[in-house]
């Protein structure tokens, strides 16, 4: 079995908001293009052009219904959609890296990656089994563990201009639902976000202590609380009560401009 | 095992080269940069600096590179050699293909050129594919906007000359309210997305209108789960709660609209309902300062909304009042239209509410110095934070027009069109419908055409008719069935060849249009008709030349192939003469060029049809002496001349003193500029002119300076729209041109020049109680059309296709997960696996477009999931009304712009007794003309 680090300096991780996230795929796609070429493997395919068609992604995003509960100011709740989109979560205990019988599975000191050193990794599958979130996924052509690196090879790339050094889903995510940064620092944006809008743990009870954290989505459909119209009433206050009284009050207004 | 931790190489090399060039995985048009490796495509990523995305790309553009290496790639040209629709096929070289062409079209050309149908799909290259339609001279040409959204489009330009997407878009910087309806997933998907991030980073609110709460209406804070194809009744209500209540921006519309023009009242005058007009012919308001009678655009007039006209006993009433008199009828109350829209009164109230109060309450004002067209002259810009979007799902209904009208209505009497915080134009809109062509038809054996095929018609002297009065164009657009047809009807085209009505043709010529399978209503009908043969046996369509860089389902019904590249390999400009990739704040411009070689022996279509052209000698492609004026599609791009200065790419042109933007002379080197610049060349608009664009000489000017008009173009938005009236007019029995007389009553009812609202013909032609159910398909944001499919990473996403059931009809019905459903319209019968949707329209279904595929097509193995489990709703939609009984062709279209009315579509739903084995309909698989791909792939492109 393979230890975790006491302590790692800084805790890179993601910030995802579910309240903007609309489902596109976009971070899913983005990351097997850059993941497939760079680190490790090729994250491959199998059936690609037959049958079902099924390969190695480190992101996939999940569409979740939800049905809020009746209450007596909406008694008819309509049910929502949201979109989830998962990865590793990079955990401080991660109980994919203790399990791991051959050391592969690591987590990093200097920035807390969670990363499968594939020439280690036999592809037993005990951290995928260990892993309460289904992020770790064993590549059918490879035979070795793949997940997701946070993009280990382009957050500190050289070769990729400053702006560009963020894990691939973040910079191509078209509605800015994902966040880049360390946790560790208090003032980072991901940090500061995650107190503005109350990001979560995913399965806290878990007590894997996930680094990523998921902002919940805002209260939705307010305009189905009954009462919400006698407050924005004053806004419709009716200027006359037949066609005639509009025109005599729009002479009247007119004078006013 | 202690920690150990292995040193990896964090900077490792990410590419030999970085090609900057525009995307095609869908019409977004986003910038890329192709990361390449050994001359190989290694990372596909988003342009930082394009003026579209803005550095982000969606899942379809990170794909890219599963797309140049897809194995449904065609290879060469195709000749068919087995019957149309076995997919039989000899491959033959370009000189032999480009012969036959030739052969076929050359003879048409001389004796009937309208005997050539030419239209094509979804075409990035319009304003060139028109220009040689109309050098070979049939009148026969259009694209394929009459089956997607021209409803929008029309609507959009009639009512106040630009609509959505590439006409504009919403002040994403200040809007504080955003409210979107019926939005297609990939219409403008990348920018949309940018926007709504915007908004929800700032916590302004998001109004979606939608039955199905999917995808932007899933993260919009309030959802309207309306009853397909009432929205047109519930914005009318809106309209109506917001003018009860005085909630309209009074100064703005009479400034910037047509609502103080007077209508002539007088019930027995040929000009009944027209405008009030001077001399010279402009429309006359009273002035508020002296009460007389003036131009609407004189110096110094006050335009007054409220006074009226009384001349030989007849008082003419401005728009305003007729608008008063429309709306404010209670037959728009929130109560009258609630049961039929799915919306509670109480929520229709709270949404009019809530934008009166965002626009007038949280009204705000920028200090930009601008100058109106009347000559005065502005200190402020006055913000109304409330903007809308809106595409096909509004659009494809047989109300269609009127509801986006009303949409554009609904933004203009809330000041919001071209104000801060509003909608904003982007260039080289806005555009009034008098700065467009009118539709042109005039055919002339062995030479041009007399004019551009699409326009804009302004009355019944417009229309496109014969002097038998039949119509002149195979899709019978600017007809009486269809008077505003400005996208033409691309729908219709092969029933009509089929039934010879208006008349046969002889060769029928596509490009990218998938007519076979999801690109056509009544798609086994449409097989069928490209597959019947007349009584001497010879096909009732003679020739089909198709061109499509892939095996597309069309591909096995077409005679001759000439295969497309992919859009790594090709040139291309995304032009301002077509439809531009501008931003609101600048005009901008775009290129795709070869990023790679193609490895196959396949053509750009665009430099296709320029061989072929020099083939013919047509004669915009010929100089005097005989010689080809273009080798290609590139020296298409950098040489051709629209007019004087005026070329298909307006960054870096030849002036005077060197290079500029705009207008100017040829430039050689203009495709190293923009390719050195990213593919793409934006120009910005000064601040004055950033907002106010129709009504602001600023704007005007900056215009002209950019080749955009000739002169400035400042105009009014048409509440009114004064057109309409005159083909009601002509219903009523006025003027020369008549309808025929089954046509008077549709006309006389759905030309109303103020937006009104009526059921979807649907409604009326089948029984309601018998098909209660409303079915629509949507696009996913992951997912183009047919060509994601052949896609190994994107297939993975959507690869089939459930019919979404709401919870309602889930219940009673019985369903479970994985069952079957039967859904039947008045056409035909589908046979489906359903899955639940709680956050649908409880009479909805729905399911992905264009999932569904025929085995053998799209290289894909005959058990793809594609083609056993997913569908296609075509098979339920037909292209034609139900037979009325009179023995005409009454086509599924919108009366007015003849927009294909795909939504209208009523079914009902039964748990199948016996699942079959796959989708039902189920067509015998197609023989594929190239190889299937490798079962698994392990792409790496730098080991």
């Amino acid at each position: 079995m393979t230890t975790l680090p006491e302590s790692t300096t800084r805790k890179l991780g993601l910030v995802i908001d579910l309240d903007t996230c609309v489902g596109c795929h976009a971070c899913v796609v983005s990351c097997k293009g850059w993941n497939t070429e760079n680190y490790g493997a090729p994250l491959s395919d199998q059936n690609a052009y037959d049958g079902a068609g099924s390969g190695t992604f480190l992101n996939r995003v999940h569409s979740y219904e939800v049905q809020p509960l009746a209450t007596s100011e909406m008694p008819h709740p309509a049910a929502q959609l949201i979109h989830f989109p998962k990865s590793c979560l990079h955990c401080e205990d991660a109980p994919c890296v203790t399990v791991c019988p051959t050391g592969a599975s690591y987590k990093r000191v200097e920035d807390g990656i969670v990363l499968v050193n594939e020439s280690d990794c036999i592809g037993c599958g005990l951290c995928a089994w260990a892993c309460p979130y289904g992020a770790r996924e064993l590549d059918a052509a490879e035979g070795v563990m793949k997940k997701c690196t946070l993009c280990v090879d382009r957050i500190y790339n050289e070769n990729l201009p400053e702006v560009d050094r963020a894990p691939a889903c973040v910079r191509t995510c078209p509605a800015g639902a994902r966040h880049f940064g360390d946790f560790a620092d208090p003032e980072s944006n991901v940090s500061k976000l995650t107190a503005e809008r109350g990001g979560m743990d995913l399965m806290p009870e878990q007590e894997t202590k996930p680094v990523n954290k998921y902002l919940p989505p805002r209260p939705k459909d307010q305009m189905d609380h009954a009462g919400d119209i006698d407050i924005l009433a004053p806004f419709l206050e009716p200027v006359m009560e037949e066609p005639k009284g509009f025109l005599g009050w729009l002479d009247k207004a007119l004078e006013k401009i | 095992m202690t920690h150990h931790q292995p040193k990896i190489d964090t900077s490792p090399k990410v590419s030999d080269e970085v090609r900057k060039t525009t995307c095609y995985m869908c019409a977004c048009r986003c910038g890329i940069n192709v990361h390449m490796k050994d001359g190989k495509v290694a990372y596909i990523e988003g342009n930082r600096d394009h003026p579209v995305n803005k550095g982000v790309l969606c899942a379809k553009g990170s794909a890219g590179i599963m797309q140049v290496n897809a194995p449904s790639r065609l290879r060469a040209p195709l000749k068919r050699v087995g019957p149309r629709g076995s997919g039989e096929f000899e491959e033959i070289s370009w000189d032999e293909a480009l012969q036959i062409a030739a052969d076929w079209l050359e003879p048409i050309r001389e004796e009937n050129p309208e005997k050539l149908a030419f239209f094509t799909g979804r075409d990035q290259s319009q304003s060139f594919t028109s220009f040689w339609a109309q050098n070979f001279g049939t009148p026969n040409y259009a694209a394929h906007g009459g089956f997607c959204s021209v409803n929008m489009a029309a609507a959009g330009i009639y009512t106040m000359g630009g609509a959505f997407w590439e006409f504009g878009q919403p002040d994403w910087d200040h809007t504080k309210l955003f409210m979107l309806f019926g939005v297609a997933e990939d219409h403008d998907s990348n920018p949309i997305k940018i926007g709504i991030g915007k908004i929800k980073a700032r916590g302004a609110r998001v109004i979606g209108v939608n039955p199905i709460r999917s995808g932007y209406n899933a993260v919009a804070d309030d959802w309207v789960g309306i009853t397909p194809g009432t929205d047109g009744l519930f914005i009318l209500s809106l309209i109506h709660e917001l003018m009860k209540a005085g909630k309209i921006d009074l100064d703005y519309l009479a400034r910037y609209t047509n609502a103080p023009v007077l209508v002539n009242g007088d019930e027995k005058s040929p000009d009944y309902g027209l405008f009030l007009r001077d001399e010279d012919g402009k429309p006359l308001v009273i002035d508020r300062k002296t009460g007389k009678l003036t131009a609407f655009d004189k110096p110094g007039v006050r335009p007054d909304l409220h006074a009226t006209h009384r001349a030989a006993g007849v008082t003419h009433r401005p728009v305003m009042h007729l608008m008063a008199e429309r709306y404010l009828d209670k037959q728009y109350a929130p109560e009258a239209v609630a049961e039929r829209c799915g919306i509670k009164a109480d929520k229709i109230r709270t949404i009019a509410a809530e934008l009166a109060r965002v626009a007038f309450d949280e009204a705000f004002e920028l200090d930009h110095e601008w100058t109106d067209f009347r000559g005065e002259k502005h200190t402020k810009m006055m913000g109304r934070p409330v903007s809308f979007h809106s595409m096909r799902g509004v659009s494809a209904h047989s109300n269609g027009f009127q509801t986006c009208r009303a949409l554009h209505v609904l933004q203009i009497i809330l000041g919001t069109v071209e104000v801060p915080g509003g909608f904003r134009f982007k260039p080289p809109y806005p555009k009034p419908v008098s700065a467009h062509p009118k539709p042109h038809a005039k055919v002339t054996p062995g030479s041009p055409l007399n004019g551009p095929h699409l326009g804009f018609v302004q009355g019944p002297d417009d229309l496109v008719l014969k002097e038998d009065g039949s119509a002149g164009r195979i899709d019978k657009a600017f007809t009486w069935e269809n008077p505003m047809s400005s996208h033409g009807l691309m729908h219709m085209v092969i029933s009509n060849a089929h039934a010879g009505d208006p008349y046969k043709i002889d060769t029928l010529f596509m490009y990218m249009a998938n007519m076979s399978w999801n690109s056509s209503m009544n798609t086994k009908g449409v097989m069928e008709m490209l597959t019947d043969t007349d009584e001497n046996g010879d096909y009732v369509i003679p020739r089909i030349i198709y061109s499509d860089a892939y095996s597309s389902e069309m591909v096995a019904y077409s005679d001759l192939i000439l295969p497309d590249t992919t859009y790594l390999e090709r040139h291309d400009c995304i032009s301002l003469l077509d439809r531009p990739i501008c931003e609101a704040d600048g005009a901008a411009d775009a290129i795709r060029w070869p990023v790679i070689e193609p490895d196959r022996d396949v053509r750009g279509f665009q430099t296709v049809l320029v061989q072929l052209a020099n083939k013919m000698k047509l004669p915009g492609f010929t100089n005097d002496d005989g010689s080809a004026k273009y080798e290609d599609y590139a020296d298409y791009m950098v040489n051709h001349e629209r007019r004087p200065g005026i070329g298909p790419l307006a960054g870096w042109r030849m002036g005077d003193k060197g290079l500029q933007h705009g207008r100017g002379a040829p430039n050689e080197g203009q495709l190293n500029s923009y390719i050195a610049n990213g593919g793409f060349f934006v120009k910005h608009i000064p601040e004055a002119a950033a907002y106010y664009k129709p009504w602001s000489k600023e704007y005007q000017d900056w215009a002209v300076g950019m080749g955009i008009y000739d002169s400035p173009q400042p105009y009014i938005f048409d509440l009114y729209v004064e057109t309409m009236r005159k083909f009601q007019l002509a219903a009523e029995g006025h003027g020369d041109r008549q309808p025929p007389d089954h046509l008077r009553e549709r006309i006389k009812a759905t030309m109303d020049p103020l937006p009104i609202w009526y059921a979807p013909f649907e409604d009326d032609n089948v029984d309601t109680a018998e098909f209660p159910v409303h079915a629509l398909t949507q696009r996913p944001m992951a997912m183009y059309h047919s060509w994601g499919t052949q896609n190994a990473w994107l297939r993975q996403i959507h690869g089939r296709n459930p019919l979404y059931v709401p919870t309602k009809i889930w219940k009673a019905n019985g369903f479970a997960e994985g069952d079957w459903a039967s859904v039947t319209s008045a056409h035909g019968e589908i046979i489906v696996p359903v899955a639940h949707m709680a956050a649908l329209n409880e009479n909805t279904i729905w399911t992905w477009n264009a999932i569904g595929k025929r085995k053998g097509a799209w290289a894909l193995g005959e058990d793809a999931s594609e083609a056993t489990k997913g569908f296609l709703l075509n098979h339920l939609i037909h292209e034609l009304q139900p037979p009325k009984g009179d023995g005409l062709r009454w086509s599924n279209s919108d009366p007015i712009t003849g927009q294909a009315a795909w939504f209208d579509l009523r079914v009902k739903v039964a748990k199948a007794s016996a699942p079959p084995d796959v989708s039902q309909p189920a067509f015998d698989p197609i023989k594929s003309p190239v190889a299937k791909g490798p079962s698994e792939l392990t792409w790496k492109v730098g080991k």
